[in-house]
């Protein structure tokens, strides 16, 4: 008892404060163990209750991945260069279900934990970071299946699969920005819940998933390549597949949104966080 | 100089109403707000001033370090909002409050709870929500399984606990925290008596551990039993600051000296659920006459009035606690005494539900009574307005009542009128 009351006290001043708020990263990883304990409970809580539990991970994917090859890979002409078409889907949907997913997880994360934040305080942030870190898990599975793919249509490893690390850690980037963005506005427009659905689908539209770059005019390439998740998705399957020349141009582009999206957003949050349980 | 653990300066806060039956804004609406006015949405200036409150203004006290202080005042005074205020969830408007030491708050029993979870799983979740470390939990973990009794059901999900049994739960995880300050709100409404009386054994523990807490409840025996200083708030200031026995019997007196009628204007303010909803709790002598004050000989009648919105099985009934000013619970009497409506189905209905308290029966003074209807199998609390009413009981008699020829001092918590058989036989 003696040891600690010698150790300086924590003081804390509340008062009100107004305009922008710094980040705080000191006060998030303090509250890094509350970070994994709300992610373990998602976890856990995802697939109880389900036949299939963590198979749901891989079912997804690997579903949407036989509908693509069924209807579109016969189609001839988006079939590409040589590459067994399932892979080349699979390749593609492995980072777009992390981002599909987490997307949906992060903008209600905050809204669904209303008892949480209107009885007890933490970094509100950690609330979508959980929420697409547990779809991280999910990811990785996906990654093993994809990995078993490659071996069973003998596709070979390129030295460009590490470039996996930093595309994924892109991805995430660009998801968080999104759905940091999301949760915020959420807790005041509950339009978001009925947006995100039309959102995630549109953007499935608008990225390479179920088809190549190539297809996109050239003309609108510059356009097409704003939304963060076609550079995400053009990367991976370059890491991946190994063919053709690496896609710098849209890569780059993503990083730029990305980062601008994950800051702006950032500070929105920080700044709107405090009002959360006022107008939940 | 005192070592002040807590020093509140200044402290307010000021919510919106919402006119509109809508809580959330629509993006509609404020891009039209925006099309119209554009300057208001950039300068975030309230258009109109009616439509601010202060839940909170210009409240300031200072504590002391292992001092434990109760806050009292009616439903809406902004008790919980100053609880909410020390306790980050929201930030006060203006004025500022210095906290010295590690934090914890209580404000809801089960806070971070899973229903899908079972309660192991839970007794982490929680402890890690309230800010305990995993290894201060893991080390506590026995004592608090052994606090809550339900070491048998550690792998249930706590969607298949009875509500008790999450209370217990939920309450044992809380009160294995160990802050240096702690905000502690209404927990002790919930659970049964027996296990009330640990929760109010444990906070009491706690405060005599040197530790500061700041306690809300309505509860008057447990603010005298437990706090050494009470701050009475009323429309979001405080009105009395001082020992405990004294803020109470202020609290008592000036809040409620003449309410021996409440009624709720609209749905929206009355206490209650999607079940009951109280509409008027009054306090009437069946003659007429004054209400404010009964006459110790005279009969009077309590009357709920609630609407019942369900109709089908579940048969919501009334109950009363009556109290002295000193915060005793005198006793407690429920409408399903009347056998017949205890058996019979609801409708959607108003209903009327009167008890007639006979006369030379109370004892003398104010007579606080609180005003519920629950339902029982799960045991559900719908509506609840604690010390709903009051009125005064004054002795009169002249020699046809309790005391009779007796003029002195006349202690007891009642005083009925009690039949006396008295056998007298000559001393031969």
């Amino acid at each position: 008892m003696t040891a600690r009351a010698q150790k300086p006290r924590e003081t804390l001043l509340i008062r009100p404060r107004t305009g922008w708020t710094s980040l705080d990263i000191g006060e998030l990883w303090a509250y890094r163990e509350l970070l994994f304990f709300l992610v373990w409970r998602d976890l856990k809580v995802r697939y109880r209750q389900t036949i299939f539990g963590a198979a749901w991970a891989i079912l997804q994917p690997v579903l949407l991945m036989v509908v693509f090859t069924l209807f579109l890979g016969r189609l001839g002409g988006i079939a590409p260069s040589g590459t067994p078409y399932p892979i080349f889907v699979f390749a593609a949907l492995v980072p777009w279900t992390l981002f599909a997913q987490s997307l949906s997880g992060a903008s209600g994360s905050v809204v669904n934990a209303t008892n949480l934040v209107q009885k007890v305080y933490f970094p509100r942030l950690l609330l979508p970071l959980a929420s697409i870190a547990s779809y991280v898990l999910d990811f990785l599975i996906a990654l093993a299946v994809l990995a078993v793919l490659m071996v069973w249509f003998g596709v070979g490893l390129s030295p460009s699969t590490v470039w996996l690390i930093p595309l994924t850690a892109l991805c995430i980037c660009a998801v968080l920005g999104a759905g940091i963005w999301l949760a915020a506005i959420n807790v005041r427009y509950r339009d978001v819940r009925y947006a995100v659905p039309f959102l995630v689908q549109l953007l499935l539209f608008t990225t390479p998933v179920a088809y190549g770059t190539d297809l996109v005019p050239v003309a609108w390439r510059g356009l097409y390549e704003l939304n963060p998740m076609a550079g995400v998705v053009e990367g991976f399957r370059w890491a991946i597949l190994g063919i053709g020349a690496a896609p710098v141009e849209a890569v780059t582009i993503s990083a730029l949104v990305s980062v601008f999206v994950l800051a702006t957003g950032l500070a929105y949050f920080r700044r709107v966080e405090r009002t959360f349980a006022d107008v939940i | 100089m005192a070592d002040l653990a807590v020093t509140v300066d200044g402290l307010g806060k000021r919510y919106r109403i919402s006119h509109q039956g809508d809580p959330y804004g629509r993006l509609t609406e404020s891009m039209w707000a925006a099309l119209r006015a554009p300057f208001d949405l950039v300068r975030r200036r309230p258009r109109e001033t009616a439509e601010w409150i202060w839940a909170l203004q210009g409240v300031s006290f200072g504590i002391e370090r292992g001092q434990i202080v109760g806050v009292i005042g009616r439903n809406g005074a902004g008790k919980s909002t100053l609880l909410k205020v020390l306790s980050r969830i929201t930030e006060p408007t203006a004025g500022s409050a210095l906290l010295s030491g590690r934090v914890g708050s209580l404000l809801e029993v089960g806070t971070g709870f899973h229903p899908e979870l079972t309660g192991r799983e839970n007794v982490f979740l929680s402890g890690a929500v309230l800010g305990m470390r995993r290894s201060e939990i893991v080390r506590r973990f026995d004592e608090i399984v052994d606090f809550a009794g339900i070491e048998q059901f550690l792998d249930t999900p706590v969607k298949r606990y009875s509500s008790g049994m999450q209370v217990r739960l939920g309450f044992a995880v809380a009160a294995h925290l160990a802050p240096e300050i702690l905000f502690v709100d209404e927990v002790l409404a919930v659970g049964d008596a027996e296990f009330q009386a640990k929760c109010l054994g444990r906070l009491e523990e706690i405060g005599a551990s040197g530790r500061t807490v700041i306690f809300v409840s309505h509860s008057m025996p447990a603010m005298l039993r437990l706090c050494s200083r009470g701050i009475l708030l009323e429309k979001g200031q405080v009105i009395a600051d001082g020992p405990t026995n004294e803020v109470v019997r202020v609290y008592l007196e000036t809040d409620l000296g003449r309410t021996n009628e409440r009624r709720w204007a609209t749905l929206d303010t009355a206490p209650g659920d999607a079940v009951a909803k109280l509409v008027a709790v009054r306090a009437v002598p069946p003659g007429g006459g004054s209400s404010e004050e009964i006459d110790i000989r005279q009969p009077v009648d309590v009357e709920v009035e609630y609407l019942s919105l369900l109709p089908g099985s579940l048969r919501p009934f009334v109950n009363l606690h009556f109290f002295n000013d000193e915060g005793v619970c005198l006793f407690i009497t429920s409408d399903s005494a009347n056998r017949e409506w205890a058996k019979s189905p609801r409708s959607r209905q108003t209903v009327r539900s009167r008890v007639r308290i006979p006369g030379n029966f109370l004892a003398e003074g104010r007579v606080i009574v609180t005003a519920a209807v629950s339902s029982m199998n799960p045991t559900v609390v719908h509506a609840i307005e604690r010390d709903a009413i009051a009125f005064q009981v004054v002795d009169r008699s002249a020699g046809d009542g309790v005391r009779g020829e007796w003029v002195g001092d006349l202690p007891g918590v009642v005083r009925p009128m009690l039949d006396w058989t008295i056998e007298a036989t000559p001393v031969p």
